[in-house]
């Protein structure tokens, strides 16, 4: 039996569960020191003096540090992606020095012996402020008069992007339904917050960081610090979720690393929960103007999309390039005349976004998802209807979209058909009507998505010519150990996906060797020495071909070495679960037995270099697009607004499956977070540009009492783009689900004159959305 | 969690946290559970001097039948509240709120006493002692031991009627006899999260009709509400069976009632909701918390 395909339990789970993990706030140092922030609570105020000297005196206190102690030496956070020729990255300070452009900016630190006399003396540290006005309306940012984030404007960049003739598509369009929606921000919440250690030998350094990218980190803090690459290793050890909020180059990260660089001694910072909220990169934060043009029948014209991006105060690691990860995206699975898609990105007294899971896709999925529902609401149509008039359909594969990307493979009818048989979608519909007839309190919507999304990030040359700053390729090394066992060594740093499980899967198939015999390694970069990391569900699709292409480079060798021993030519040796063998004899060696021949290296084909190990670096051709079709149907209370799940559907077409019980656990994950985003999360400032929303009763993320069980489903159109058939699954049931709820809530209202409900749609704005459209008679 | 520095105490019996509270001087807080001391304490907007303990003190655990009244040990936990066969038999409409409480892992460490003295107004139990009118039982080193009434004991927001050298030592719920159906309607965003508004109900039947109602509000003001408007206008309301899905048109007095549960109310503000959701939501949800106890 192969493993591919085995729904293995997780290698990783039985340590993570019984707590025998290695988190980096578990690290512990002889002479650690720690740190804690002082932060600003001013949106945008000039520093006009720091203080350290009461706190300098502070029992237990090392150090205190303001922005101006490191400003010869911090260097700017790194932007690895200007996205436009216009682009601006403005110098970004990792502790301020002079002036502070969000709430929670480091302005200086305290150096103590234990963490909590660090946290006390922050209270010693004087700032005077000489406060400017804040900026947080994306609007008022870019207009004449507003005041100025930055010297040079509010302004981040422009990107427009177009395919086919968008004037001819609208010019005399039967119908034409244009939308606004608005990405409310968000704030990735990973289990584990982020956590920081560096140490130093006096000449080389360690850093260990809760991070997603060990080695992209890597190359950055030399650039930023100075510290040569050389000298600098990084590890991740256990890491507990980012969702994008680890892809990041810290401000605590580098300034971890100047403390240890100053003092000698090792330093660890932990954020707390509020401190993450402050100062964790958010997440999403667009406006969204989505026109659509279509005939009567309901096939699409084209699409024209006008963004507004918050950037927040900076550029961090990727933050201007995730609004153009969603640029493609926002003519989904329908086939179209003409799109065009304009961005700004702009910039605001705020914490600086950037990728939260799914990043941009999600934002094009949600309005183009929407606005497929408005159509159909427009012309009379079933949504479901809609839809299947304008995807491409299954024997239209290969299909390039007019956003000009080629989709391998696809079976969007497969997917609608299963979803709607498990969902039951003509007996709730019934029901629907039934109780708009009966005139019920509580009414019924259905919603539907019918995603698509781009992952598997991505071809190095394709990111070239989007002017992103580095490759897109991931890299592998396996070796076969003396005694048949596996070590697998993988540039992607897992921080919950299941690496190790799948790998080992891949890895055991390739090798014939038992699942047990493959150990993965990962996540240190004097180990794992080479690296691309992990986000944008790229690891299976680049990653794990990675780790295929280095088994069949083993393999490959291992074949020369068996026909050596077995005195045949290699061309008729045939490879078969584990075992050499000679084509038409009985003759053959197993795996390990070539393994063990290779160490003792005794009797080696001529010129055959004694290892069996091999390394491979795979860049992908193509982008990975895994699709499906979600359905919800909701109850919503029309006298309180209160809405409940009634039953969710998903069937997901990933391709082939490695195993069927991690993207299973992908699907419910990424439900929940998607299904948060429509009920239940959102960062709010006020008026001043203070974060309101700083504690989990502040800022709501559901748990398992608040979510419906999920039915889930898949079906199987492999990728034609990588030999091992697989896609990206680890943001689709993020990006699929948000559209699904706030349709299913716009459906069971829309019968009152609800067109929209702005995100997240709580019961208050249910309650008022209602009030407004019945002139106050709910 | 990385709070201020503060001393600790653990007396051994009531009567020496009584006095350890007395020598800890005002700035002292009383620990039990810690489910809701703990977390201001953790965001440093609490800066104790001192916490004297009294989560493990046997004096302030269990539940205990005393006749007309039931007596719960403030360092009770709400687990044991809700699993209390007393309480469940004597007093349900307690056990009801109860097990609404933030999520299992806060009811097995909260306490029922701890909760009610921190007088949180968004807090489920509150609301419940007000409408019950219970008593609490408060005990000094220098003043022993006096009984505070439910409608004298919130002052203020977080502010209970507790000297600073008071420990809560348990609360006394009346049994309201036979006749009575009860309901608490808790609503809130997430499972854990607290009450945007919360209705204790306790009804009264006779002959089809409500005879006497109690109910308290939660969360519609700087301390927990009694609705006495509703409560008056709900006495000798007929009990209808409303029709499935209907309520439009016809005669619904209990609703009319119900209308006036906002009254006199200042409901808080906060990013949940507005006043004005909040009153609306008074009226629907006594309401149905009214419907739900009369049909009980």
């Amino acid at each position: 039996m192969t493993e591919v395909g085995r729904a293995r339990r997780r290698k990783e789970d039985a340590r993570l569960v019984t707590g025998r993990t290695r988190w980096t706030d578990n690290i512990q140092m002889p002479g650690m020191l720690y740190v804690a922030f002082l932060r600003s609570p001013m949106a945008h105020a000039r520093i006009t003096r720091v203080d350290t000297s009461a706190a300098r005196g502070r029992p237990g206190v090392v150090a205190v540090y303001s922005g101006r102690d490191f400003a010869a030496e911090q260097g700017s956070l790194p932007c690895a992606w200007p996205v436009s020729e216009d682009v601006v990255i403005p110098d970004h300070p990792p502790m301020a020095v002079s002036e502070v452009r969000y709430v929670g900016e480091a302005v200086a630190c305290v150096v103590a012996t234990d963490r909590y006399k660090a946290a006390d003396a922050l209270d010693a540290i004087e700032v005077d402020y000489e406060p400017l006005p804040a900026v947080l309306d994306m609007r008022e940012a870019l207009t004449e008069d507003s005041p100025k984030v930055h010297e040079s404007g509010n302004k981040a960049f422009t990107w427009t992007f177009s395919g086919g003739d968008i004037d001819a598509a609208f010019t005399g369009a039967p119908v034409v339904v244009e939308r606004e929606y608005v990405q409310q921000r968000l704030i990735p919440t990973a289990m584990e917050p982020r956590a920081v250690v560096a140490s130093t030998d006096g000449e080389t350094f360690t850093i260990y960081s809760a991070t997603q990218i060990p080695h992209v980190l890597r190359v950055m803090l030399a650039v930023t610090t100075g510290i040569p690459e050389h000298k600098l290793r990084v590890i991740a050890p256990d890491v507990g979720g980012g969702f994008g909020s680890k892809l990041q180059v810290t401000a605590e990260e580098v300034l971890t690393l100047l403390i240890t660089r100053r003092l000698g001694k090792p330093v660890k910072w932990t954020e707390s929960r509020s401190e993450g909220n402050l100062t964790v990169h958010h997440g999403r934060d667009q406006i969204q103007r989505i026109s659509v043009a279509a005939e009567r029948d309901g096939r699409l014209r084209g699409i024209k999309v006008d963004l507004l991006a918050d950037m927040g105060a900076y550029l961090m690691l990727v933050t201007p390039g995730v609004p153009l990860l969603g640029a493609f995206m926002y003519n989904g699975i329908y086939k179209m005349d003409a799109y065009h898609f304009a961005c700004t990105g702009v910039f605001t007294t705020k914490m600086p976004t950037d990728a939260y899971r799914g990043a941009g896709r999600p934002e094009a999925t949600y309005a183009l998802e929407r606005v497929m529902d408005e159509l159909a609401a427009e012309l009379g149509m079933d949504p479901m209807e809609i839809r299947r008039r304008n995807w491409i359909r299954h024997e239209e594969f290969p299909y390039t979209t007019i956003a000009g990307l080629t989709y391998d493979s696809g079976n969007y009818e497969a997917a609608t058909d299963r979803a709607m048989t498990l969902f039951g979608y003509d007996k709730l519909r019934a029901e629907q009507a039934d109780r708009r007839e009966r005139r019920d309190p509580v009414q019924l919507g259905i919603g539907i998505s019918t995603y698509t999304e781009m992952c598997g990030l991505a071809p190095s040359r394709v990111l070239g010519s989007l002017a992103y700053g580095a490759g897109g390729w991931e890299h592998a090394n396996v070796r076969m150990l003396p005694t048949g066992k596996v070590e697998v060594v993988t540039g992607s740093s897992p921080h919950g996906q299941g690496h190790v499980t799948a790998w080992s899967q891949i890895a055991a198939d390739a090798l014939g060797v038992p699942f047990e015999d493959v150990s993965v390694i990962h996540g240190d970069t004097a180990i794992a020495t080479k690296g691309m990391d992990t986000y944008g569900s790229r690891s299976l699709v680049v990653g794990g071909m990675a780790v295929l292409q280095a088994c069949e480079k083993v393999k490959e060798k291992a074949r020369q070495v068996a026909a050596h021993m077995l005195e045949a030519s290699a061309d008729d040796v045939e490879f078969d679960q584990g075992s050499f063998r000679v084509r038409g004899t009985g003759a053959a060696k197993t795996i390990q037995e070539i393994a063990f021949a290779v160490f003792a290296a005794h009797d080696l084909p001529d010129g055959f270099e004694p290892r069996l190990d091999a390394d491979a670096t795979f860049d992908p051709e193509n982008f990975s697009f895994p699709h499906g079709t979600h359905l919800c149907a909701i109850e919503v209370d029309t006298e309180t607004g209160q809405s409940r799940i009634r039953s969710y559907v998903a069937v997901d077409d990933v391709g082939k499956v490695v195993n069927p019980l991690i993207v299973e656990g992908q699907v419910h994950g990424g439900l929940a977070q998607g299904i948060a985003q429509a009920l239940y999360e959102e960062a709010v400032y006020d008026s001043e540009g203070n974060l309101l929303t700083t504690t989990m009763a502040d800022y709501l993320i559901p748990s398992a009492a608040d979510l419906p069980d999920f039915v889930t489903d898949r079906t199987e159109t492999p990728a034609t783009s990588n030999p091992l058939g697989v896609k990206g699954v680890g943001e689709a049931g993020t990006i699929a689900s948000t559209p699904a709820v706030v349709n299913a809530i716009v459906d069971a209202l829309r019968p009152h004159g609800v067109h929209d409900v702005r995100m997240p749609c709580t019961p208050e704005r249910i309650w008022r959305t209602l009030q407004s459209v019945n002139g106050g008679a709910a | 969690m990385i709070p201020a520095a503060f001393d600790y105490v653990r007396p051994q019996t009531l009567e020496e946290a009584a006095m350890a509270l007395a020598e800890a001087g005002e700035d002292a807080k009383v620990l039990a559970g810690g489910q809701s001391l703990l977390p201001l304490l953790r965001l440093r907007l609490s800066y104790p001097s001192s916490l004297v303990d009294v989560g493990r003190l046997s004096e302030l655990h269990g539940v205990r039948d005393e006749g007309d009244h039931v007596f719960i040990g403030a360092a009770t936990t709400h687990y044991d509240v809700v699993h209390s066969p007393v309480v469940q038999a004597e007093c349900p409409l307690v056990a009801m709120a109860t097990a609404t409480v933030a999520d299992p892992q806060v009811r097995h460490r909260g306490t029922f006493g701890g909760s009610l003295a921190h007088a949180d107004p968004a807090g489920d139990l509150p609301a419940v002692a007000v409408a019950l009118d219970c008593a609490f039982v408060a005990r000094s080193a220098s003043g022993g031991e006096r009984e505070i009434p439910a409608s004298e004991f919130f002052v203020d927001y977080l502010e209970p009627a507790l000297r600073a050298d008071e420990i809560l030592v348990g609360v006394k719920v009346p049994k309201l006899g036979p006749g009575w159906g009860y309901h608490y309607e808790k609503f809130h965003r997430t499972a854990q999260s607290w009450a945007i508004v919360g209705v204790a109900a306790a009804v009264r039947r006779s002959n089809g009709s409500i005879e006497e109602a109690r109910i308290g509000l939660t969360n519609m003001g700087p301390t927990p509400v009694r609705a006495s408007a509703v409560e008056e206008a709900l006495r000798g309301t007929p009990i209808t069976v409303p029709v499935p899905g209907g309520g439009n048109g016809g005669p619904d007095p209990i609703r009319d009632a119900c209308g006036e549960a906002a009254a006199g109310t200042s409901p808080p503000a906060d990013l949940h909701a507005q006043p004005d959701y909040r009153r609306h939501l008074a009226r629907v949800l006594t309401h149905r918390a009214v419907l739900s106890a009369a049909r009980a």
